[in-house]
């Protein structure tokens, strides 16, 4: 579905509470949600409209969520 | 948008305004039982949004019920200028001594609401204004303090005109200024205001316009006309296309994607904003081009909104390929643009490569933007190629197909 | 030298943390500009990229000097955001927003008269006296504006927002700068029309042509012929008008609000008889205007 960005998240930083409602909080384009168990899920539909503002990666540990830009 | 008479007149009553006892009818049965009721000679007018009734054959009268019931058959019959009426306005026919004019615009340049007045009713103003500019006169006044009928006074008399006429006509346009000013009107105009034989006066026909963006606060004016959201009143109704055009606009409330105007070209247009959309239009015809569609794409619209509308132009038939072009934009993004364009394109079951026939955004993101491009082998130019020039390679480039 | 405003100039942002006015501020700053305060009411407290956010518009003149502020906020609240500037004591006010009700426009102009405030749009992207400051999204990101905008002898007055930057950025890349670039709104009714600017040009010695960017609808532009005949100014004229679709199709309403064609006097063959004839040169296209900005500079 998403034809330009994947977007790829550590799987302890995905188990995390905290980190998930962080994440839910600072995409404006709303590609996170909380998944019934509490996990983080990804809304695929919403992918292609990020807007490569790098909040999601400033909100989590270095390393731990990766943008990646499909067409490169 | 614009009234129709007997909604207009609704309103102006609420101002005290003086009217006939004017009444409504949608069917020939209903206009005869109305002109029985108000008895003598009776006007029936077709309930159309466009002048030039008189001329077109919307205005008759009837001296019974049974030519009233005539009358209004062969009004509710007749278009005019493509509209089928809604209704007749049906009133008892008044002897007309004289016909003055009195309307509220306003003035653009002092930017203020201002009052023009005629003793030369009747007719149409611009040619008052043309052939007698001495019968006509106009005066700006404050939008911040409420209408003055001193104000009125002034314009009335600088005419010449004195005695009854002038205390009955000064508060009639006050009364006219105050609605414009209470409902967010654009334009509010009685042509003819009528003294009759008695010396009384009578707003005979008006026309009135509202702010399209006025609407969210005169919902409950609205309301009490009966005047849907779906109404858009514009000067043809809007086609299917159009409609669709407006849906996918207001799926989200970012940026714009639509005020889409229909054509019947081959080449879809994909274009921004308010003044590139103009330029780039203009350069199509220029050069010769068939445009399928004017658009407009501006306020950094979502990559669905793009899509949407791609899939839209490229659904419609006869559409061989599309231009995507603006000029050097500042806040819609060129990679988001480009990724809402490719993704309905893709999604439409075409080839970015082939179905692109030109691509010029540059600004903002460019570079992001032209790196997805040419992921997709798409034909894209930075600012160097100019609007025009852009145009121009997108026609030619539908002639060699 | 510029008009209006230059690197000294203090400003605010109304509806600072609004989604567009949050890139705006960071655009302005990034291309140097004094952002010094915002407002968003019942933020008090926070702050849009290190530029503090307020209650109400006096909160931030108690404390400082505020030479103009940018009104970023829905149509329903922007007469009122506009008249809370003016009231205290702004004199510049940039009102970005689109769809304002044209009652309510008209209500803030003339407050703005009796305050002696200067108000540019609704419906425009600001002011830019280039390599000096920036007030609106006009440009959009620093970097881009940069590559759009030099400083030099020409004054830009455009009724479109993004027909500015290609306007501007056509006269760069010809080697002709601008002293100050205006996004005068598309709107029916604005705060200052092509000749209200005509005064404030005149009067800067780094001024030495004008372009204006021109659409149907309205008239302006013979507002600024009459004024270019009767006050015999110094300043050549080059106009761009586009639309002339539009002389085909009365009534129909495209671009700005104030673009529609409602009778003779405001279709673009009449306005371009009329700017010609007060001696305006009017280009054919776009990149044709640096070649006639030229020949009038002499």
């Amino acid at each position: 579905m998403a034809m330009f960005i994947r977007v790829e998240v550590d799987p302890q930083v995905a188990g995390q509470a905290d980190l998930v409602k962080k994440l839910v909080e600072v995409c404006p384009v709303d590609i996170f949600a909380t998944g019934q168990d509490g996990a983080l899920a990804i809304v695929e539909q919403n992918l292609d409209e990020c807007t490569l503002c790098d909040l999601c990666i400033q909100a989590c540990p270095p390393g731990t969520v990766k943008v990646v830009k499909l067409y490169e | 948008m614009r009234f129709y008479e007997y909604e207009a007149k609704t309103l102006l009553r609420r101002y005290e305004v003086p009217l006939a006892s004017f009444r409504v009818a949608s069917t020939p049965e209903e206009a005869a039982a109305t002109a029985g009721e108000l008895g003598g000679t009776v006007v029936l007018k077709s309930q159309v949004l466009s002048g030039g009734r008189m001329k077109a054959g919307g205005v008759k009268f009837a001296s019974s019920p049974q030519e009233a019931r005539q009358a209004a058959a062969e009004i509710l019959r007749l278009p005019i200028s493509g509209q089928v009426p809604r209704s007749v306005l049906i009133e008892p026919k008044a002897p007309v001594a004289k016909e003055y004019y009195a309307g509220v615009i306003y003035n653009t340049l002092a930017k203020r609401p201002a009052i023009i007045f005629s003793d030369m009713g009747g007719i149409d103003i611009e040619e008052v204004a043309e052939q007698h500019p001495e019968h006509l006169t106009q005066a700006t006044f404050s939008s911040l303090r409420p209408v003055s009928d001193y104000k009125m006074k002034e314009v009335v008399a600088s005419l010449g005109i004195t005695g009854n006429e002038l205390t009955a006509l000064t508060p009639i346009l006050s009364r006219l200024a105050r609605a414009f000013l209470a409902h967010g009107l654009t334009l509010a105009e009685i042509n003819p205001l009528a003294r009759l034989e008695n010396g009384s006066f009578v707003c005979l026909d008006c026309h009135v316009d509202m702010d399209e963006d006025a609407r969210d606060r005169q919902g409950a004016l609205l309301q009490e006309l009966g005047i849907g959201r779906e109404e858009t009143r514009q000067a043809r109704p809007p086609t299917p296309f159009e409609i669709r055009g407006a849906q996918i606009d207001a799926q989200d409330t970012r940026g714009v994607a639509g005020r889409i105007v229909e054509f019947d070209g081959d080449l879809g247009l994909i274009i921004g904003a308010g003044g590139g959309s103009l330029t780039l239009f203009d350069a199509v015809r220029k050069y010769g081009g068939r445009a399928a569609n004017y658009c407009e794409i501006g306020g950094n619209p979502s990559v669905s909104k793009a899509c949407e509308l791609t899939k839209l132009i490229l659904s419609k038939p006869g559409v061989d390929k599309i231009a995507v072009m603006m000029n050097v934009v500042s806040n819609t993004r060129v990679d988001i643009v480009a990724r809402g364009v490719i993704k309905g394109v893709v999604e439409s079951g075409y080839d970015p490569a082939e179905k692109i026939a030109i691509f010029r955004i540059p600004g903002s993101w460019e570079g992001e933007g032209f790196k997805i491009l040419r992921k997709y082998g798409v034909e894209y130019y930075d600012r160097s190629v100019s609007m025009d020039e852009a145009a121009r390679r997108a026609v030619a480039k539908m002639q060699t197909v | 030298m510029s008009i209006l405003i230059d690197e000294n100039t203090t400003f605010i942002i109304q509806g600072i943390t609004g989604r567009e006015a949050v890139n705006v501020t960071r655009e302005c700053l990034n291309y140097g500009a004094k952002v010094v305060g915002g407002v968003t009411p019942g933020r008090k407290g926070r702050d849009v990229y290190g530029v503090p956010v307020f209650d109400t518009v006096r909160q931030i003149t108690e404390r400082m000097r505020v030479d103009a502020s940018v009104v970023t906020v829905p149509p329903a609240f922007a007469a009122d955001a506009a008249m809370e500037a003016i009231e205290a004591g702004i004199k510049l006010i940039v009102i970005v927003t689109e769809r304002m009700p044209r009652n309510e426009t008209v209500q803030l102009i003339e407050l703005a008269d009796q305050y002696g405030a200067r108000v540019i749009g609704p419906n425009c992207l600001g002011i830019i006296s280039p390599h000096k400051s920036k007030v609106g999204g006009v440009g959009g990101p620093a970097e881009d504006t940069r590559k759009a905008y030099m400083p030099g002898p020409v004054g830009v007055l455009s009724r479109s927002g993004g027909m500015t930057t290609e306007i501007a950025n056509t006269l760069t890349a010809a080697g002709l700068g601008q002293s100050t670039a205006i996004s005068i709104g598309g709107d029916p009714i604005i705060g200052n029309t092509y000749a209200d600017f005509m005064p404030l040009f005149e009067a800067d010695p780094e001024t030495r042509a004008i372009v204006i960017y021109s659409e149907p609808g309205g008239t302006m532009e013979a507002q600024l012929a009459t004024y270019l005949r009767e006050q015999k100014s110094r300043l050549p004229v080059v106009a761009f008008m586009a639309g002339r679709f539009m002389d085909q199709m009365p009534g129909m309403r495209f671009g700005h609000a104030g673009t529609i064609v409602e009778g003779k006097a405001d279709t673009s063959a009449e306005k371009i008889r009329r700017m010609r004839e007060a001696g305006i040169s009017v280009a054919e296209e776009v990149s044709e205007i640096p070649r006639l900005v030229r020949e009038r500079l002499g």
